[in-house]
């Protein structure tokens, strides 16, 4: 059993701590491209390779597409990579998502999360890595800068791990975050390397049906992302969905072994309960909105108020089991999206939550609020009034407006 | 007659005090005036960038499009409307770097649009990283020990690429910036205008000063415009003499030219209400 080290405290922006943590996380390439909204997490990155603190490749790309593509392919040859991006970046990424996940390439990047145009706006909300939940690559939420740190240290352990081999993700709020000061509590240098290590390469069998190291090597030629016709397509994606699937148990795993060392835990890795034992009513959301609604539910507790929330930390893979768990007596939910899908009903957090609480044989009531697009506030105020909604639904036993947009000028 | 007032805005500009962007600015509403092109007719384009607000601060029609891709969005308004005057902007991490595919294409398409570069060698909005035309060794925030890779050229590259009117202008030079801008408008085909823009707040290197030493005009020599081996010769030159004004112009068919549809009248133009596509319909389906 490790035991929690000793740790430093430093003043930093949630860019910068996604910065530190990858400093002290033995990177060998990273590449990136500063589209607006552009953050300093790889200013921060540069300056460090700059000054010899990192033993990194620090490439400058002349687009997110061909970030995320050198990324990928330094990856495929066995390396640890890194990259960070957000917004219409992200988009541009897209393409590139699919192919990185689809060769098993276990890339790790920060996602600052931005609106996307039009119109143009460069803060926050979650519609840029929504639109990216089925590339399968893993997602991380966060609720702040600390967090953020922490899980970009076990995004590699994670993505990296033999038997799931998978890119990852870490979500952090726009300027909510990535440009606000906070106090972080950081390893040192050498608890980090030893905690990610050196990357593990699996075996494969080759062509020739000899067991090879799973990267390009001219040594041992292997080929990455063939083409795949029908007779093969679907078996590579189901295999994809395993890995996936099994993820949750090596997010779990990781979690735990990092909170020996650091002391730090949120929830279980995949979910975070507050005070939802007992509780009648409660809202689901994830980032950094949970900070404020746990405030929000501590003062209505203080008033004999039953509230509390869920917090999904890993939107892929899905939860279901943990929120089906958590959720356990609550009789009324509101969910938040900080997106929303168009055309459909709600949010996709509100289409996950609904979808998974079909099998429980006494359904909650369900609501979904659309809230905080293009960085609009999300002040205690409004969640006050959601759980005030919340009761109100308990007293008439229905759920009048299923889907509402939060704080809307009319 | 269009006067420079029929082209203000509510909105002023919020460069730096100082950039380079304020001449461009000036320069090409003043080739507006002088072409006397309604503002109803003209549509000004562009990406994302400093420079790429431009069109916020001129009174025309405007379409801030994203990352590099004023090109492709100003021409699919050419093809829809080839009677309005098509101008994009952008810097040069809009066009050389993220949208440089689109920029080799529209020259070898050779379609009439007017292309404004405001091109500082670095990127400004994001506030200092390398870009595609930094010199190289050019220290930035991306890149704290300099630049590694050789920067774009584009004059070299629009030669290459067939552009029909290539030429470079230079901030200081808002009168010989506005011809060049007439007459690229004025010119049937791609014209490209690249613009020398110091960013006087990230770049320290290719400064006003840095720039003054070194430009001298193409008209002054004895450069022959329709010769496409000596405006190859020309744009090689960026070191202790950068040629700017015209370097190479020719007469091709445009893009539009090619296409029967709209010889006589614009997409927009066309009635479509009175067509009966039955039979086609029983012929092939």
């Amino acid at each position: 059993m490790a035991t929690i080290t000793k740790q430093e405290m430093l003043a930093l922006s949630g860019d910068e701590a996604i910065a530190y943590a990858v400093k002290q996380s033995d990177v060998d390439v990273i590449a990136a491209y500063p589209i607006t909204p552009q953050t300093i997490i790889v200013e921060r990155i540069s300056d460090y390779v700059n000054n010899g603190e990192m033993d990194t490749e620090f490439v400058c790309t002349e687009s997110e597409h061909s970030a995320i593509t050198a990324c990928l392919t330094a990856a495929a040859m066995g390396v640890r990579t890194f990259t960070s991006s957000g917004s219409a970046g992200l988009a541009l990424m897209h393409e590139i998502l699919y192919v990185t996940s689809g060769c098993r390439v276990p890339v790790v990047m920060a996602i600052v999360n931005r609106a996307l145009s039009a119109p143009l706006n460069i803060h926050c909300d979650h519609t840029d890595s929504m639109v990216e939940r089925d590339a399968c690559w893993i997602q991380i939420y966060v609720e702040n800068s600390q967090e953020a740190y922490d899980s970009i240290i076990q995004a590699f352990q994670i993505a990296e791990d033999p038997s799931i081999l998978l890119p990852a993700m870490v979500m952090l709020d726009g300027f909510i975050l990535s440009h606000t000061l906070e106090n972080i509590c950081v390893l040192s240098n050498e608890v980090v390397q030893k905690f990610v290590g050196t990357r593990q390469i699996p075996l494969v069998r080759n062509h020739e049906g000899k067991l090879v190291p799973f990267k390009l090597d001219p040594e041992n030629p292997i080929t990455m992302g063939p083409v795949s016709l029908p007779n093969f397509y679907l078996e590579q994606k189901r295999q994809q969905e395993e890995a996936i699937q099994e993820s949750t148990q090596i997010i779990k795993k990781v979690h735990n072994k990092f909170a020996e060392i650091s002391g730090r835990r949120y929830g279980n890795g995949l979910i975070e309960s507050y005070h939802l034992e007992d509780a009648d009513i409660a809202i689901i959301c994830i980032g950094s909105t949970a900070g404020t609604v746990k405030t929000v539910v501590d003062q209505l507790r203080a008033r004999g108020t039953k509230a509390g929330l869920l917090r999904i930390r890993t939107y892929r893979p899905f939860p279901t089991q943990d929120v089906i768990k958590a959720l356990g007596n609550v009789k009324a939910i509101a969910v938040m999206d900080r997106s929303h899908s168009f055309g459909s009903q709600g949010g996709p957090i509100f289409h996950e939550i609904r979808h998974t609480l079909y099998e429980v044989p006494e359904r909650p009531y369900i609501t979904n609020y659309i809230y905080g697009l293009g960085g609009r506030d999300m002040p205690p105020s409004l969640l006050y009034e959601i759980y005030e909604d919340l009761e109100k639904i308990l007293k008439i036993k229905r759920v009048e407006n299923p889907v509402r947009f939060l704080g809307l000028r009319e | 007659m269009v006067t420079l007032n029929d082209l203000k805005t509510i909105g002023q500009p919020n460069w730096c005090p100082g950039c380079g962007n304020f001449p461009i600015w000036h320069a090409l509403k003043s080739a507006i005036v002088e072409t006397n092109l309604e503002p109803h007719n003209v549509v000004i384009f562009s990406g994302i960038g400093c420079s790429s607000k431009m069109p916020h601060w001129i009174n025309t029609y405007g379409f801030h499009s994203i990352h590099g891709r004023p090109l492709p969005v100003a021409t699919g308004a050419r093809l829809a409307n080839n009677n309005l005057t098509v101008i994009a902007v952008g810097g040069d991490g809009d066009g050389y770097g993220i949208g440089i595919g689109h920029f080799i294409h529209a020259m070898r398409r050779n379609i009439n649009i007017t292309y404004i570069v405001t091109n500082n060698q670095v990127y400004g909005l994001t506030t200092g990283q390398t870009s595609p035309t930094s010199d190289k060794g050019f220290a930035t925030k991306s890149t704290p020990t300099g630049v590694i890779e050789m920067p774009i050229n584009p004059i070299a590259l629009a030669v290459t690429t067939g552009s029909t009117y290539i030429s470079r202008g230079f901030s200081k030079e808002m009168k010989h910036l506005t011809k060049l801008i007439v007459e690229g408008v004025k010119h049937e085909g791609f014209a490209l205008i690249d613009v020398l823009q110091p960013c006087v707040t990230f770049n320290r290197k290719n400064t006003y000063e840095w720039f003054s030493e070194r430009v001298y005009k193409l008209e002054e020599t004895d450069h022959d415009v329709t010769d496409k081996q000596a405006a190859f010769q020309k744009s090689l030159e960026f070191n202790n003499r950068i040629p700017i004004g015209l370097f190479y112009k020719e007469t091709k068919p445009t893009y539009e030219d090619e296409l029967p549809q709209i010889k006589d009248i614009p997409l927009i133009k066309h009635r479509i209400e009175d067509i009966d596509i039955r039979a086609l319909m029983d012929e092939f389906v």
